[in-house]
């Protein structure tokens, strides 16, 4: 190299490093940090999914498994989609097994964007939507949604930035790093504008098992949406299994079928042991998701209670394990709040503009830690703010 | 017994946390007022469903508090009219007498007794249980080590494995 020349693609160059990447970096070698950073669920994986994935390999089951998955586990899938969910899809033809939903959210974009295809990213959002589409050569336009509005996109925001470019809308209900959570009617009122513009819809549902108040409603459920509906999903959230990297796509058949192409090149299949303990999770892990909920439920009760008595105002999330409070009280940014606060109280939150400009004002919030560590935040948050109120 | 939800809500919350769970916290964690929670705990406990607060104590790492514990099998002659309530009523009222359950199967009494010694446990089957009018026989099993004791597990790292912040 001598210097000059960049070997780097431009698409890479430009894309910025997420901003989570630094409050990492700031918390690690602090002690006693209690953390409400985090994407994930407190809880191990229930040990039968374990126990599972160990019986697997004493087995042998060490090879491939077919590009989209263990047989088996689609079927299961299709099952579970079908019962929970009340969704239709062929084992065969239109479900993958892919690592992670990330994985899947990849594929998708990369299946349906050509250079320039523009799609719209509900802000505040998960970290990687916007740097995805980029990568697959798309165009994100990002909308942003108001507090006031609890965080949920309105119809006429949507039809402002369709553009003939416009391919597809990315979903995430419930939300990170809001928590909100979208109902039939609303999502109804995205549909029609998906119909009208002809527009594709990626509907994140990692967070659909963690659905607190109301029914949960599959955006593919909704009359028309199936065909044009990518739904992506896993294990990671709702059965407490992020490091396993199992997640799934349900899709139309030509679309699953392209996804599939990109997938059995990049991929291959996802991990077989990993397939093995899905397999297990889902044959017998109803009940601990349901427990696993229930206590998500109480905390969340807990601390958006605790927060708002605080003075922390904050819309009641419907659903996955995140608080998202306006800090504007303190008349600190949300960087500098999460940093002091870390500093100063060692709690970790996540600074809301890192999810998109709309979330400046607030910090995502992770309530998926022990009930006594919550209560030992609540205490810290308290002496914070009573020193960092604005005059 | 029918319960409300919420009251078995609040009973939920109970058995999930520490005892020293204050009743403001609970309050929040189950959507009710402080005095709502009050009100529930008190007729939760008048009626008995909510018998005792308890902690769970791991005392073999405590010095100087090595107790022992058994578990006995206890084969009796059931009485007339009251059957096995009787000679249970007379092992339970025993303060050395921790549980005492009515089982199908091999035997019909099943006892856990605890003591400060296994002499004072054993005194206490051949003094006092085998005694009784109504038991026939006695298999003592002493516990050697608690692995998990009603639903905790003792001897278990629950350090939080997960980094600080993540996506």
């Amino acid at each position: 190299m001598n210097g000059t020349k960049s070997y780097l693609s431009k698409t890479v160059e430009e894309l910025k490093p997420s901003g989570i990447r630094r409050f990492f970096d700031l918390a690690a070698g602090m002690e006693g940090v209690i953390s409400l950073g985090v994407g994930e669920p407190d809880f191990i994986t229930p040990w039968s999914v374990r126990e599972a994935a160990i019986l697997s390999l004493e087995q042998g089951y060490t090879s491939y498994t077919a590009n989209a998955g263990l047989m088996e586990l689609r079927e299961e899938i299709a099952g579970y989609m079908q019962k929970g969910f009340g969704v239709s899809y062929s084992p065969r033809s239109e479900i993958i097994v892919t690592v992670g939903a990330s994985q899947a959210l990849d594929i998708a974009l990369r299946a349906i964007l050509d250079p320039g295809d523009e799609v719209i990213v509900v802000e505040p959002s998960f970290v990687s939507y916007v740097p995805l589409v980029s990568l697959a050569g798309g165009v994100p336009v990002q909308v942003q949604t108001l507090k006031e509005n609890g965080f949920k996109i309105l119809p006429e925001q949507l039809e402002k930035v369709i553009t003939d470019r416009t391919k597809a809308i990315i979903l995430c209900s419930p939300n990170n790093p809001t928590g909100t959570m979208l109902n039939g009617s609303e999502l109804e009122a995205i549909a029609q504008i998906a119909e009208k513009y002809d527009l594709l819809v990626l509907s994140d549902e990692i967070y659909a098992e963690l659905a607190y108040d109301g029914e949960y409603t599959s955006f593919a459920t909704i009359s028309g949406m199936k065909k044009r509906t990518i739904l992506i999903s896993g294990f990671s959230k709702g059965f407490a299994m992020t490091g396993w990297r199992l997640g799934f796509v349900c899709a139309p058949e030509t679309i699953s079928q392209a996804m599939l192409k990109i997938h059995q090149y990049a991929m291959m299949c996802a991990p077989t042991m990993a397939q093995f303990a899905a397999l297990e999770a889902l044959k017998t892990g109803r009940s601990d998701v349901e427990d696993m909920k229930k206590s998500y439920k109480r905390r969340r009760n807990y601390f958006v209670q605790s927060l708002n008595e605080l003075g922390l105002t904050c819309h009641v999330p419907g659903g996955a394990f995140y608080a998202f409070p306006s800090i504007e009280s303190t008349g600190l940014s949300s960087e500098e709040f999460a940093e002091k606060l870390l500093l100063e109280e060692k709690v970790a939150v996540v600074p809301g503009n890192i999810f998109g400009e709309s979330g400046e004002g607030h910090v995502r919030c992770s309530y998926a830690t022990s009930m006594e560590l919550l209560q030992e935040a609540i205490k810290r948050i308290g002496h914070f703010l009573k020193r960092n109120q604005k005059a | 017994m029918k319960l409300t939800e919420k009251q078995i809500e609040v009973l939920a919350i109970l058995e999930n946390n520490s005892a020293r769970i204050p009743v403001e916290d609970i309050a929040k964690m189950a959507e009710l007022s402080k005095a709502e929670t009050e009100t529930i705990l008190d007729k939760l406990e008048e009626m008995k469903v909510l018998v005792r607060y308890n902690s769970v104590i791991d005392w073999s790492k405590v010095d100087g508090h090595e107790g022992v514990t058994a578990m006995i099998d206890v084969k009796v002659a059931p009485k007339r009219g009251v059957g096995f309530d009787e000679v249970a009523q007379r092992i339970y009222r025993f303060k050395e007498v921790r549980s005492v359950y009515l089982m199908s199967g091999a035997y019909d009494l099943s006892v856990i007794i605890e003591g400060r010694s296994m002499n004072e446990v054993a005194r206490f089957v051949s003094e006092k249980l085998s005694t009784l009018d109504s038991v026939l026989s006695t298999t003592t099993h002493f516990i050697l080590k608690k692995y998990k004791h009603d639903g905790t597990i003792f001897e278990q790292n629950e350090d939080d494995k997960r980094i600080v912040v993540s996506p």
